[in-house]
């Protein structure tokens, strides 16, 4: 066992070293040279020149990469161009909102999406099944801000039981934090929720046609453990990696989420970088983005093994 | 003898089948009881309805059957209008199951120990360690080896005899009074499968144990059968004691099933093969590694140093069970996989023709080897359209392999759900000889049939052989069929060619002690004779 995770692990680093290298090159491929952006509009070329020194940008280019990604191991993601904080910093300061909307996103998807998507699996083609599938289609449709401000428009405006945006910290009290959080969570949630589902259901009714039902039937066992113990069991696998691979989903979600209900978060930081043009922030948040992604996905391919005795390489 | 009272008694059972089907019942008004203490083999061919009754004694029809009708009276009570609650509570404890497919009738991702014990759990409330201890004995008596370090093994890590005998423990911990054993050893190897039966023949000794036994070999039912029933079409044929329906059948259809399984006796003893060699194999090894980094690396060695030389107009049967390699020498002769090392090597051949019109296979499984949402025609003419044939001419030729096959030419445009597995099997052949080719490879080719589908398969085989003097490498597990159609044998036994020969000499006296063991496993074995006078 601890073979196989030091295994996934170590076949980690080649996935790093390329996403180091993309976000490195993207930030020299784009237009428009960051010495000209900081300097502002009305430096003259020496002034330009200075500045390009001053970040090593009239260095080659590969040891530009070995200064930058020296620097990252040391954790040092540079310092923004604008605010002139560190990165880092910056992300740190923005991380608490963006964490909390994706940990209760995900409980609020799972804790609902398991259940329904075994019960609609476990009774394929019956009423539930067919209002649940019906309800998931339209899940996928709605794009997260129109349901968004539909939310806010039935549940603060109309109902006038939840605050329309903002962000309160868990620190604060149990209570602000669940009224403040609710409507970004359901609306990040639903398509997470939906998929989840889906494939729960799909899963679950697959494994209810294999013949080792047939056998914890032969046995006398009661149908919910038949479906828990027998096919949920075995759907296991699917239904993980359809979460791994919803963490994607919450990354992106969580631009548009922060935008629409004013949470000040990672994606609001984002958004704001990009909008300025604030390529070290920029960079620093896609690597957190996407190490978190690769984190998350190590954490399931071990996971995988702890659910199949069969997955052992 | 009819023992002293019947715990199972099935009357008038009718169950119809869903719209669409090609008859209006599954099961047609059958009647037929097992006693305890005795064995009955339900015997019949694919669709006849023997395991939709055994189902339905269990209470676990479909969904899609409905109205059923008469009844199923276990110990005078009747199940048909049990509820859910009783049903379940009869199940596993008043009535044990056992199924066909070992490799998958086991929870893939629980202990097997666990699995017997759920048995325990559902049924009784005992102490974790009451239960682990009735489990561990549960597994001694079956002869599973090791029982407590078995208890946490995965299915995956056993072999298919050890699954069926976690399930036969899983069905009979509870000593029920009832076994259903639904075609229990046909997925198993003949040596596994003799000692499987006579375990099950064991049990029921000991414990006076009524058994519906299920299947589709006369031969299992020559070895355990105290009663047999034969089913055609949903409805009971013909009934009586074992020795009376085997040997004085007095139906025809049983007399055709009985005479449908192949004999012994080799057929081909006085066939001359003069042809030129045309497919040579020398020392094709097969090694698979496994493990790395951070493992001790396995090997495994699926083939080793084996060579052989096929003629045309010949057979060679190769013979094995599985894990015997057969299925590998078959995928490295077809160079759907590499050899570690060795060569093979055709004939010489006129024209340079490219190497997959000049050999061809057919696989085991008539269900899932062709593409099901293509038509048979499509699928027959892809192979000579690859190789430049134009398509009216493909589809030409496809109808006329349709009729060289026995099968109506302007079925081209339909699907292959649309046909029997026999049929399909047809097809699958059809489909090889498009190519035109010199060598077929058939790798298991009649072993999914029912034995009359066999019987005519083999037929066509031998027939076409003769017609296109085509050089036939037959891959079987069963001795019946090899003795049937092949000229000479190859034996394989754990990667390694262990015996080859001729047919009748091996067939009169086999040298290896292996060849012996297939030999002595092969149920109902030396009681043929019989039957025909």
């Amino acid at each position: 066992m601890l073979a196989f995770i030091a295994k996934r692990v170590l076949s980690l680093i080649p996935v790093i070293v390329v996403v180091a290298i993309v976000v490195f090159m993207l930030l020299r491929l784009s237009p428009g040279d960051p010495a000209v952006v900081i300097a502002g509009d009305n430096a003259d070329a020496a002034a330009i020149e200075r500045i390009r020194v001053s970040l090593g940008l009239d260095q080659p280019l590969v040891t530009q990469f070995f200064i930058w990604a020296g620097s990252l191991l040391q954790g040092d993601l540079g310092i923004s161009i604008f605010s002139k904080i560190p990165v880092t910093d910056l992300i740190l300061q923005r991380l608490e909102p963006t964490v909390s909307l994706a940990l209760t996103t995900l409980f609020f998807a799972v804790v609902i999406a398991v259940p329904l998507g075994t019960i609609a699996g476990a009774t394929a083609g019956s009423w539930l099944d067919r209002s649940l599938m019906l309800v998931s289609v339209l899940g996928f449709s709605i794009p997260a801000f129109v349901l968004g401000y539909c939310l806010i428009y039935v549940f603060s405006l109309q109902l006038r039981i939840l605050p329309v945006q903002g962000f309160s910290s868990i620190r604060q009290g149990i209570g602000p934090f669940l009224s403040t959080i609710a409507l970004p969570t359901m609306t990040m949630g639903l398509a997470y929720l939906v998929l989840i589902a889906r494939i729960t259901r799909a899963s679950v009714l697959e494994m209810m046609g294999e013949d080792f039902i047939r056998t914890a039937r032969a046995k006398g066992v009661k149908e919910r453990i038949v479906v828990t113990r027998h096919a949920l069991r075995n759907s296991a696998i699917p239904i993980l990696t359809v979460i791994g691979i919803g963490v994607a989903l919450l990354i992106s979600g969580v631009v548009v989420i922060e935008t629409v209900f004013n949470i000040p978060g990672v994606g609001r930081l984002v958004v704001d970088a990009i909008l300025k043009r604030d390529y070290p922030v920029i960079q620093g948040i896609i690597l957190m983005f996407s190490g978190t992604y690769v984190l998350i996905n190590l954490a399931i391919d071990i996971g995988y093994a702890f659910l199949d005795p069969r997955v052992r390489y | 003898m009819k023992p002293p009272f019947s715990i199972l008694e099935i009357s008038d059972l009718a169950i119809p089948l869903p719209g669409g089907g090609d008859r209006g019942f599954a099961v047609d008004g059958i009647s037929l009881s097992v006693s305890a203490g005795e064995i009955v083999c339900v015997v019949g061919e694919s669709g006849s309805g023997k395991s939709i009754t055994a189902q339905a004694v269990m209470g676990l029809l479909p969904k899609v059957f409905r109205n059923v009708s008469g009844r199923i009276m276990f110990e005078g009570k009747d199940v048909t209008t049990a509820t859910p609650a009783q049903m379940r509570d009869l199940r596993g404890r008043g009535i044990g199951m056992i199924f066909q497919e070992p490799m998958t009738a086991l929870n893939p991702v629980q202990k097997v120990g666990e699995q017997i014990d759920e048995v325990l759990r559902t049924h009784l409330t005992l102490s974790r360690k009451e239960r682990r201890a009735r489990v561990i004995a549960a597994m001694e008596e079956v002869r599973l080896p090791d029982p407590e370090r078995l208890y946490h093994a995965f299915p995956h890590q056993l072999s298919g005899g050890q699954r069926q005998r976690v399930l036969i423990a899983a069905a009979l911990i509870l000593k029920p009074r009832l076994l259903i054993a639904d075609e229990p050893t046909t997925a198993l190897d003949v040596t596994t499968q003799a000692q499987i039966l006579s375990q099950i023949r064991d049990l029921q000794r000991d414990r006076g144990m009524g058994v519906l036994f299920i299947t589709h070999d006369i031969g299992v039912v020559r070895e355990i059968a105290d009663r047999v029933v034969v089913m055609r079409s949903g409805k009971v044929v013909e009934e009586g004691p074992a020795d009376v329906v085997l040997n004085r059948p007095c139906s025809d259809y049983t007399r055709m099933l009985i005479d449908a399984v192949p004999t012994l006796e080799p057929a081909r003893s006085d066939h001359v093969v003069t042809g030129e060699v045309a497919l040579k194999v020398e020392g094709v090894t097969k090694i698979y590694h496994s493990g790395g980094l951070f493992q001790g690396k396995r090997v495994v060695h699926a083939l080793q140093e084996t060579s052989l030389s096929l003629r045309r107009g010949e057979t060679l049967g190769v013979i094995g069970e599985s894990g015997s390699g057969k299925s590998t020498l078959a995928r490295c002769i077809m160079q759907l996989i590499d050899p570690s090392s060795g060569k093979v090597t055709l004939g010489a051949s006129a024209g340079g023709r490219p190497f997959y019109q000049r050999i061809q296979i057919i696989f085991q499984d008539p269900y899932r080897s062709l593409n099901p949402r293509r038509t048979v025609g499509e699928s027959i003419i892809e192979g000579p359209m690859n190789f430049g044939q134009p398509r009216t001419e493909a589809m030409e030729r496809a109808r006329e392999l349709m009729a060289l096959v026995g099968l109506d030419p302007t079925a081209v445009d339909r699907y292959p759900h649309q046909f029997s597995g026999g049929q399909r099997q047809r097809i699958s052949i059809a489909r090889a000889l498009a190519m035109e080719p010199e060598i077929l490879v058939a790798d298991e080719a009649v072993s999914a049939l029912d034995v009359s589908v066999q019987a005519q398969v083999l037929r066509l085989i031998d027939d076409l052989q003769k017609r296109l003097d085509l050089a036939i490498l037959f891959i079987t597990h069963d001795l019946r069929v090899a003795a049937q159609i092949c000229d000479r044998l190859i034996v394989m036994h754990r990667g390694s060619v262990v015996e080859q020969g001729a047919v009748s000499s091996i067939f009169a006296s086999p040298a290896h002690a292996y060849t012996r063991e297939l030999f002595a496993s092969i149920p109902g074995k030396g009681e043929k004779q019989a039957v025909l006078t």
